[in-house]
């Protein structure tokens, strides 16, 4: 998609097409993360904290899981950003809403990310 | 056109208080409805969400303090509501997923019929709320 030149695109900003292959790329990655989850817990053995903890103290697991919170952030964010374009018109509200989910998002990240890396 | 063609009623910019009640949403508009709701809904829990992920992994300690709280509450949030906020969570997620799944399915196999859409959304219902009334029941003790 070209920004400039004589052939540039001069209608739209085209985050629409993007934000929703983005949402379906990020939610394929969740469900995938989902069963191979699924199938570490469903696994033999009672699960105490000992099994869960060495679940997620893998480093390959490690790295899924960090990319299962970036996909989990950036996908909430598009929902939660059409939910708010749907129904909020006021600017204002809007614009406050917006900037509560990023803080939101970005807080709750940011923890998760924390507690996975001191595993 | 004969005259005798009932006029059937036309919706535009559905209003909350006077349309809602009358609209007869298929169960395909349904399921998106609740496709939302449930986004929403685990986005507003993420916090929960990932205490519960903080508490369960951090120590052995933590652990204890993490599964004590389904049983015997934690600060002034009885058990039984960590339970009820759980089961929702459990929805959320079985709903959100297999709707979602047939989003994908639809977007990669064109299946955009009027029929499609309808028992999809039936299959989605039943298999999120069958599951959601397993897992309920295991949460709750009862078997």
């Amino acid at each position: 998609m070209s920004t400039f030149g004589s052939k540039r695109i001069v209608v739209g900003a085209h985050y629409g097409l993007r934000d929703w292959l983005a949402q379906r790329v990020t939610a394929l990655l969740m469900a995938l993360f989902t069963l191979v989850l699924l199938v570490q817990v469903l696994l033999p053995g009672e699960l105490g904290y000992d099994r869960w903890a060495a679940i997620f103290s893998q480093q390959w697991m490690k790295v899924i899981t960090f990319t299962l919170i970036i996909s989990l952030a950036y996908h909430a964010w598009i929902g939660v950003r059409d939910i708010w374009m749907d129904y909020v018109q006021p600017v204002g509200l809007r614009l406050a809403l917006h900037v509560f989910a990023l803080v939101w998002l970005v807080g709750c990240a940011g923890w998760a990310v924390q507690v996975l890396w001191r595993l | 056109m004969t005259d005798t063609t009932k006029q059937r009623p036309v919706y535009r910019n559905i209003n909350i208080l006077t349309d809602v009640r009358t609209y007869r949403l298929p169960i395909a508009g349904v399921v998106s409805i609740l496709h939302r709701v449930s986004g929403l809904l685990m986005f507003l829990l993420l916090p929960f969400v990932v205490w519960m992920f903080d508490t369960s992994l951090t120590s052995e300690i933590s652990f204890g303090t993490f599964t004590n709280a389904f049983v015997a509450g934690i600060g002034f949030v009885p058990g039984w509501f960590i339970k009820l906020v759980t089961l929702g969570l459990i929805w959320g997620y079985l709903h959100h997923f297999i709707a979602g799944v047939r989003h994908l399915w639809m977007d990669a196999t064109h299946s955009v019929s009027k029929e499609f859409g309808q028992s999809s959304a039936v299959f989605t219902f039943a298999a999120s709320l069958t599951l959601t009334v397993l897992l309920g029941a295991k949460l709750f003790g009862l078997y």
